[in-house]
């Protein structure tokens, strides 16, 4: 009764494009300065890119033998690829741990925006997919990979992992908040993706696979993305197929990356609006 | 004026053969400025109910209004005028406790000097000064449960909704938390409370809705609620099985009510008008004809008792079936 007079009205803060961004950045926050918290986690995630890049460099580098190519420069951006591809893992466990831990109900009882805890949960993995990728990079500078095409089309091809880094985050987010459970989630969120990511360009060159198989590999998003960087990187772009995707690899990859996320944004969001713990 | 009105709010979770009606038809009203208990067993409807009423579930039929906001029209508006502490801590508990508090502040849509500040203050009303700045991780459960609370507090919401607010504490902890509920209420705060504990709704609420299977089966004080199942009863429990019938026989004189037998626990229950004085006269009576008594006592009815008389069942599996029982045992649908 006595309490009423004192609040400000909640009409006024609800809703708009600002208080959208601004939950998020909070929630991106919150994220943040938790995952600092937890070293194995962080440990994990720079761990197993850098093993990927020092393995496949040194161990298959001298190996596979890619015609017309320096083959560690040719399988840097496949591997760069991959790694944000796994940003669906990372993602895909934060929010089903949110979830169990009854987190999820309880943003959902705040008068924030429905878009919040997803973006704030994608936006704090991309930086975090950021730091991965620079990582990465000095790795693969010291297996002998370099660029050849000068600093806007380096930024350019960053520009453009990170995009589909962002793009996967959102995978994740609707894989998070449809199992449930972290366990589930971490393998939900990453199993399927080793198929995806090898029947592509990122490791070796389509041509030597069956001729179906080869079909499925131009179209794989996968193999625009690395096609695209591969070129913009300077790195030994030798393309022998007609598909439309692998011709046109860049137009190809913004595409891709538009349509993953005008399809899985707003399901992750509808699944987050319905979500019920238990 | 009534902080919460609800008719006849249904929720179903399933279709077909495999649907489960968790709620069907509850009729609510909560005016400002009161307690009322939700008690009910385990999946008579209550987190579902909340959930509703708290805009996490949409009802399927039914409306509800939350401080004067339509849960379904104006869910936004609802969620800037309540607080919800559920059945878990949930909090993060990679943040630390003053953390926590800053960032539900902020998601309240509070500026950060706000938040900052309200976050001491709530420490600080805690008891958790000490711990603010430790990784919740490190807590307790009762002082995650009182830093959940706490988190539901922080813009002095008009309508406090607590889901079973002290399941799984130890009891030192769960009498902690009904201090801190305690003040909540002398400062006039509205609250929905659910509990299947019914010495916690006893304590804690001015009115008391009772649910079980989706639907009110009863409402009214704790007194009121009591009144129903009627007056004093005396409890004797003979030691030797033999005698129970003599004792039977005995009991029955003081009164014309029937007396409950329990052959197995050789525990004989009836009604009594005179209280203390109707307690004597068995004594003696039992005494004269050789009855060696183990236990006997004058009880008075406990919400255990309301609510096997008004669903047939104990509220807790049965677990205190032996000390409540009315009626044959086993009788009870037992879990």
């Amino acid at each position: 009764m006595t309490t009423i007079e004192h609040r400000a009205s909640p009409a006024a803060t609800a809703g708009g494009f600002g208080q959208s961004f601004r939950d998020s950045l909070i929630v991106a926050w919150r994220n943040i300065r938790g995952g600092l918290r937890v070293p194995d986690t962080l440990v994990y995630m720079f761990i197993q890119p850098i093993m990927f890049v020092l393995l496949f460099g040194y161990v298959f580098g001298g190996a596979i033998q890619v015609p017309g190519v320096d083959y560690t420069e040719y399988l840097m951006a496949g591997i760069f690829v991959q790694t944000m591809a796994f940003s669906c893992a990372p993602s895909s466990v934060g929010l089903a741990d949110d979830m169990q831990k009854g987190l999820i109900d309880r943003f959902r009882s705040l008068p924030m925006a429905r878009s919040g805890v997803i973006a704030g949960r994608v936006g704090a993995d991309l930086l975090n997919q950021f730091l991965v990728l620079v990582i990465m990079m000095i790795c693969g500078v010291i297996v002998g990979w370099r660029v050849h095409n000068g600093l806007w089309q380096f930024l350019a091809a960053v520009g453009l992992l990170m995009l589909f880094s962002f793009s996967m985050s959102w995978v994740g987010a609707l894989i998070g908040l449809s199992v449930g459970s972290p366990q589930v989630a971490a393998s939900a969120g990453l199993i399927w993706l080793f198929p995806v990511t090898f029947v592509s360009n990122a490791f070796v060159p389509p041509e030597t696979m069956p001729t179906w198989l080869q079909t499925i590999a131009e179209w794989n998003p996968i193999s625009a993305i690395v096609e695209a960087c591969r070129q913009l990187f300077g790195n030994g772009s030798i393309v022998e197929s007609d598909a439309w995707p692998m011709q046109h690899s860049i137009a190809a990859s913004l595409i891709w990356c538009g349509i993953i996320i005008a399809v899985f944004a707003p399901l992750a969001i509808n699944k987050y609006k319905a979500a019920t713990t238990k | 004026m009534n902080a919460i009105e609800a008719e006849g709010l249904v929720k179903t979770f399933g279709s077909g053969e495999k649907a489960v009606k968790a709620v069907r038809g509850i009729d609510l009203v909560v005016p400002e400025g009161t307690v009322v208990g939700l008690l009910g067993p385990n999946g008579a409807g209550k987190t579902t109910t909340v959930r509703m009423l708290t805009t996490l579930l949409r009802p399927d039929a039914g409306r509800a209004v939350v401080a004067g906001h339509d849960v379904v029209a104006a869910p936004q508006a609802v969620r800037a005028s309540i607080g919800l502490s559920g059945q878990f801590a949930a909090i993060d508990e990679n943040l630390t406790g003053r953390e926590n508090l800053w960032l539900f502040g902020r998601l309240y849509q509070l500026s950060s000097e706000q938040a900052t500040k309200r976050a001491g203050e709530l420490l600080e009303q805690f008891g958790l000064v000490d711990a603010g700045d430790r990784v919740a991780k490190t807590y307790s459960g009762g002082m995650r449960r009182r830093l959940d609370l706490a988190g539901s507090l922080i813009t002095h919401p008009e309508v406090l909704f607590l889901d079973e607010p002290t399941t799984g504490l130890d009891p030192g902890s769960r009498l902690d938390m009904w201090d801190v509920i305690r003040d909540r209420t002398e400062e006039g705060s509205t609250i929905l409370l659910t509990t299947q504990y019914l010495e916690e709704a006893d304590a804690l609420a001015d009115r008391i809705v009772v649910i079980d299977e989706g639907t009110i089966i009863a409402e009214g004080t704790a007194d009121e609620l009591k009144a129903k199942v009627g007056g004093e009863r005396i409890e004797v429990i003979v030691h030797d099985p033999a005698a129970v019938p003599q004792a039977e026989e005995i009991l029955h004189r003081g009164s014309d009510n029937q007396c409950v037998v329990d052959q197995h626990m050789r525990k004989l229950t009836v009604p009594t008008a005179n209280g203390s004085r109707g307690l004597v006269l068995v004594i003696r009576d039992l005494d004269e004809a050789g009855i060696v008594i183990d236990d006997i006592a004058l009880r008075r009815p406990t919400l255990d008792d309301v609510f096997l008389e008004l669903t047939g069942h104990y509220a807790e599996n049965g677990a205190d079936a032996t000390t409540t029982s009315r009626q044959e045992p086993a009788t009870g649908r037992a879990k």
